[in-house]
């Protein structure tokens, strides 16, 4: 983890303009927080699977980023669109379940939109997560109220462009992207799944928080944590 | 938990070097978690890949030899194999004629083998079909809910789809083969105790004494709704009356009658069980042409059944009467 603090550092000692930029070593530091974040969550989000799941979210993401920090460790990649293919690609290979092809297609996505650029400013980052959604949305056909990752990454993306929109800085609209998916997770709790095998639940699926929604959430609260904000 | 297992982590790979060991015919890809026939590809036949988490032995593996699956795909306990794994093994066994995949429905399964499908035909060519089983009843197949799951009806695709494939049919007949099997039946199961997930250590769900689980799939989960324990001749009622109600399955070649264990019910209740619904199969006027009773689709250490009805046509039962030499389905061979 000594680490993720000296990518973070590099990140931010790297800004000279009054704009963020979130470079591969941003990128790294995120993951790396949110690896963190799923580990020291893995017993929650297991939890919460196994109310209305299958009991694996917890550990299958967890393999996942574990198996994604080694794939970025030993070979740093050269380009944010480089860093974020691994990720996706190592997700989908390793994580299994739904969300394997959900977090691995969102990060693939992510990548193609991310180009060939060497950094991204607030607004390149913005448009790289909403690919992600995109992508999300295309592999798992969810809609908003499905009960699913979709009710907090959605509002997240939504909040994130808001807030850019109204002149705050990357670090300002990521907090209120992180408030938009805590709102959006916690509104999970209510619904009747639609998708997954919580669905097959029907009604008894209500009153229990969406695991998917539950670690989505974990991955803005890392982009809040790790990417640098204005100078 | 008490559980023969070293250490949670392992239990899929553990479990796979058994397989090696005791199954010298079969062929166990470690490093992809495959086990396929020794002597795959076949050449010109159609190959038939499946696969799903771990945890329902003896489906998939169990099921691998001639006269069923060409290839099975172990994923970690609960949880669908990833991509990688299903692209390796349908190259592994495609013998030209292109391959079948079974593919359960539940979302994790059907996304990732819809990857592997695509990864599969742009990487290499080969011609890929998936089946997917959807025969649970419990689960109200409509807008709001991911569809039936596959569940019981699965094995007996598995054993009927690979006899036509063995028969030289080529990809499109077997596929609708395994189409025709998957529409023709039904399925709906009973949890008399919890799994326990080795990952998380105790039962996924608490179920007092007196009370069990109707309508459940084959992952631990809930079931539909939570009911008073009853009698075998109650709970054979139970499962049988949504099934009868979703299908007409007078007349015809008769059905082939599946009662399957959930993992921990021993096979003396599972004949009782047996015994219970064909009684009410006879009063309703369907006619058993074949039957199967035992654990094949399980669901780690769960108590309890599940009922598998297949309206069968002579093709059908022909193809169930060829021959099958696998770890856990034998016959005429």
């Amino acid at each position: 983890m000594g680490r993720a603090g000296a990518y973070a550092g590099a990140a931010v000692g790297g800004l000279t303009a009054m704009t963020a930029t979130v470079d591969t070593a941003a990128l790294t530091a995120w993951l790396q927080e949110f690896a963190r974040e799923i580990s020291a969550g893995k017993d929650l989000l297991t939890r919460l699977d196994s109310a209305i799941g299958d009991a694996d979210h917890g550990v299958n993401m967890d393999r996942g980023m574990t198996a994604v920090l080694a794939a970025t460790r030993d070979e740093t990649p050269a380009t944010p669109a480089e860093l974020l293919k691994r990720t996706g690609m190592t997700l989908v290979s390793r994580v299994g379940g739904a969300s394997g092809p959900l977090y691995g297609t969102a990060f693939l996505r992510m990548a193609t939109a991310a180009g060939d650029a060497g950094s991204l400013d607030a607004r390149g980052f913005a448009k790289v997560l909403r690919a992600g959604l995109d992508g999300v949305v295309a592999r798992g056909k969810a809609e908003a109220g499905d009960k699913t990752m979709y009710d907090a990454l959605a509002p997240a993306v939504d909040a994130l462009d808001a807030a850019l929109d109204a002149g705050q800085g990357l670090d300002e609209a990521l907090r209120a992207a992180v408030r938009a998916a805590e709102e959006g997770r916690d509104a999970t709790t209510a619904m009747i799944a639609r998708k997954g095998r919580a669905s097959y639940l029907g009604e008894r699926s209500a009153g229990h928080q969406d695991p998917g929604a539950t670690s989505v959430t974990m991955l803005m609260t890392a982009a809040a944590t790790a990417l640098p904000g204005e100078a | 938990m008490n559980k023969l297992i070293n250490d949670p982590a392992n239990v899929v790979s553990d479990a796979l070097r058994g397989i090696a060991a005791a199954h010298p015919e079969l062929h166990v890809d470690h490093e992809n978690q495959i086990v396929r026939r020794g002597d795959a590809p076949v050449r010109g036949k159609v190959g038939l890949v499946s696969g799903g988490g771990s945890g329902h032995e003896p489906l998939h593996a169990g099921f691998v030899g001639p006269g069923m699956l060409d290839a099975a795909c172990a994923g970690e306990v609960f949880t669908s194999p990833v991509p990688d794994q299903i692209v390796a093994a349908t190259t592994a066994v495609d013998g030209g004629a292109g391959v079948l995949h079974v593919v359960k429905n539940y979302t994790g399964d059907v996304m990732n083998f819809e990857m592997a499908a695509e990864l599969a035909e742009a990487e290499t060519g080969v011609a890929v079909v998936a089946v997917v089983t959807d025969d649970d009843v419990a689960v109200q197949d409509s807008l709001y809910t991911a569809g039936r799951r596959g569940v019981g009806v699965t094995v007996l695709l598995e054993k009927i789809a690979g006899a036509a494939a063995d028969q030289g049919r080529p990809l499109a007949e077997v596929a609708d083969v395994a189409r025709r099997v998957n529409a023709n039946g039904r399925s709906m199961g009973v949890a008399l105790t919890s799994c326990t997930v080795p990952a998380a250590g105790k039962p996924t769900f608490d179920l007092p004494d007196g009370q069990m689980e109707l309508g459940i799939g084959i992952h631990g989960e809930p079931g539909r709704r939570r009911v008073p324990a009853a009698p075998a001749a109650e709970i054979a009622e139970m499962l049988l009356t949504p099934i009868l109600a979703d299908l007409d399955f007078t007349g015809g070649s008769g059905v082939i009658a599946f009662v399957n264990g959930m993992g921990a019910t021993p096979q003396l209740e599972l004949y009782l069980m047996y015994h219970e619904v064909a009684e009410i199969l006879g009063k309703a006027g369907i006619t058993v042409a074949r039957s199967l009773v035992g654990s094949y689709i399980t669901s780690l250490d769960m108590a309890g059944c599940s009922v598998t009805l297949l309206r069968a046509d002579d093709d059908i039962l022909r193809l169930w009467d060829a021959p099958v030499r696998t770890p856990a389905l034998r016959w005429g061979a």
